[in-house]
């Protein structure tokens, strides 16, 4: 009789092992699946730095350079545009750029920039991720008689002045991202790393 | 022929399939215009799947072939003119059924039990066909494919904590790109038609098993004969099926007459930004996504970013779609049929219906001021229909519900 009789809590206690065991290599198995969405090699090497040469950029102009993809906007600010950046404190969302996400320690200052007359910014709105254009003319007609020079967002109509910093009522919820970036020389920058601490 | 049927019934139940699921499996007798959609949804997914299969045989999912092989299939491809025109239009046709088809079960309580699972697996099929409409739009490959693509991925990024690292997972990338487009074309293609298909299966299963409502909403099998069949049920076979084939004629009249003479629907169906090819550094002036997604779209733009983030919108737009899901839950209502309902449903469908449709027409237009203030009304109104449900349907009045259906 005792052959015939069935140990219940031993093949429940079975059952649940190998369920469980069964799970785990489940869930193993889909970690190369899962990971293999991860960006390849080969798009982390086209997200390498970018090298410019800022002589060549006349002041009151932008260039537009890519950086992983992404539009990253080079302005050689003129005179008039760096006096204008502090008298419309009170009307931006972020004006002493305190929401640290958004720019490197080193770009933390009124002029968000390592050299107040050239600026280095991500062209990409902090709302969904439209370009806005660059509006540097001041008191544009369709922007307002106290319009400071910026950037304007035509998707869902966000503003931001001449130190990418948005306006309060945008829709964009913070300022546009500076990107790492160094100087190797006076006129050479390289976007996309660090400067070191010690400069 | 007879010996072959029952060589094959002895293998494989091929005649108990028939009976079960057509000719004995009964409908109530009283269905009306609104029956036509399920069976409608089901002709647009064959639409679908038919003319994607001979779009793949031509199309390039590489960022750098894919707009040009798109123009190819219109241009020298013998009717590839058509076969794409028929793919595209069969898109926005598959929402304007599985909308209509959504607002039957609101009318005549066809979510509520015993059919919870049917309204949930349908909830799923929605899901998917939004999620199968989105990655199949970014394959062309044009300006609002891409554009709208990078909005989309980047409410992703608006979750807090993991957003980042989750936007860069979907894309492949750090900015939408070949790698993105590849792996779109895998789910557009096979991943989740292979899913729809299954969820199509359970949704028709489940039906069957509890049978159909109908527009009384009053149980059929509650009168039954001495057979055990509902004395107001007819077979589906034949009674149906000659009733969806005239829904399916005057279907495709109308589904030919757009793809031949409006198959962009000016703008609404293809959009024509769409026919600039993608240009990453570039954003058109006003991206608008297609107008199925449009109700959703002005939900997540009529809220503003709170604590320096636009994660409130995106809940609130992903909450919106999934508060569906309790539908069969949220209405305490004795009746099922809006025939039998009081006047507080009545109120909160129309209003419902209105706030669907106005969020779907300013999610088309640019956000003005004014157009914000109106999507944040209707948005209130959107959800109040939901949360407010339990509490309106349950002091409301009804009428008795007759005790088998009217059919004239």
């Amino acid at each position: 009789m005792t052959d015939t009789t069935m140990d219940g809590s031993k093949r429940r206690f079975l059952v649940a092992m190998s369920t469980a065991l069964g799970g785990v290599a489940a869930v193993g198995a889909a970690v190369p699946f899962v990971l293999s969405m991860n960006p390849s090699a080969r798009a982390l090497a086209a997200g390498a730095p970018v090298e410019v040469d800022l002589s060549k950029i006349e002041p009151g102009m932008k260039v537009d350079v890519e950086w992983r993809g992404k539009p990253v906007w080079v302005v050689h600010r003129t005179p008039e545009m760096l006096a204008l950046l502090g008298k419309h404190d009170d009307k931006l969302t972020d004006p002493h750029s305190e929401n640290t996400n958004q720019q490197p320690d080193y770009c933390k200052n009124p002029t968000r920039s390592i050299k107040p007359e050239y600026f280095i910014v991500i062209g990409i709105c902090t709302h969904l991720g439209c370009s806005p254009t660059y509006r540097s003319d001041i008191g544009a007609p369709d922007l307002g008689a106290d319009w400071p020079g910026g950037w304007f967002c035509p998707c869902h109509g966000s503003r931001f002045d001449m130190a990418a910093r948005v306006f309060a009522g945008s829709p964009a919820p913070s300022n546009l991202v500076v990107p790492p970036h160094k100087y190797l020389s006076e006129t050479r920058v390289l976007i996309g790393v660090d400067q070191d601490a010690s400069t | 022929m007879q010996k072959l049927l029952s060589w094959i019934d002895a293998r494989f139940p091929l005649s108990e399939t028939w009976r079960a699921h057509l000719s004995e499996y009964y409908a109530p007798k009283n269905f009306n215009f609104w029956y036509y959609f399920g069976s409608l949804a089901l002709l647009v997914l064959v639409i679908q799947i038919v003319t994607g299969i001979f779009l793949t045989m031509h199309y390039k999912p590489d960022a750098s072939q894919a707009f040009a092989s798109v123009e190819y299939i219109m241009r020298d491809v013998p009717y590839g003119w058509l076969i794409r025109y028929a793919h595209s239009t069969g898109a926005s046709a598959f929402f304007i059924v599985v909308y209509l088809h959504m607002f039957r079960a609101l009318l005549y309580g066809s979510h509520r039990k015993p059919r919870e699972l049917i309204w949930i697996f349908g909830m799923l099929i929605y899901l998917v066909l939004m999620a199968e409409a989105f990655f199949g739009y970014l394959l062309p490959w044009g300006q609002m494919s891409y554009w709208g693509a990078q909005v989309i991925v980047n409410l992703f990024a608006a979750i807090p904590i993991i957003g980042e690292d989750l936007s860069i997972w979907i894309r492949g990338d750090y900015v939408v790109s070949d790698a993105t487009l590849n792996r779109f074309f895998a789910f557009h293609v096979i991943a989740l038609p292979l899913v729809l298909l299954g969820l199509v299966v359970a949704h028709i299963v489940a039906l069957h098993e509890v049978g159909s409502n109908n527009p009384d909403g009053v149980e059929i099998k509650n009168k039954k004969d001495a057979q055990g069949r509902p004395l107001d049920g007819i077979p589906f076979h034949p009674y149906y099926t000659v009733k969806d084939i005239l829904g399916v004629v005057v279907f495709l009249i109308v589904f030919s007459a757009i793809v031949f003479f409006a198959p962009e629907m000016n703008g609404y169906f293809l959009e024509a930004n769409n026919f600039i090819p993608a240009d990453p550094l570039k954003t058109p002036e006003h991206i608008a996504p297609v107008w199925y997604f449009t109700p959703y779209y002005a939900i997540l733009r009529a809220i503003p970013p709170m604590f320096g983030s636009q994660f409130p919108g995106v809940l609130a737009m992903g909450i919106a779609v999934l508060i569906f899901f309790f539908l069969p839950w949220l209405d305490r209502s004795p009746v099922k049929s809006i025939r039998y309902r009081g006047p507080k449903y009545k109120i909160a469908l129309a209003l419902f219906a209105i706030a669907f449709i106005g969020l779907g027409i300013l999610g088309i237009l640019p956000a003005t001021e004014l157009y914000t203030w109106i999507a944040r009304v209707l948005t209130v109104v959107y959800f109040a229909f939901f949360l407010l449900m339990p509490w309106y349907t349950k002091h409301d009045t009804y009428k008795q519900e007759p005790e088998r259906v009217t059919a004239k």
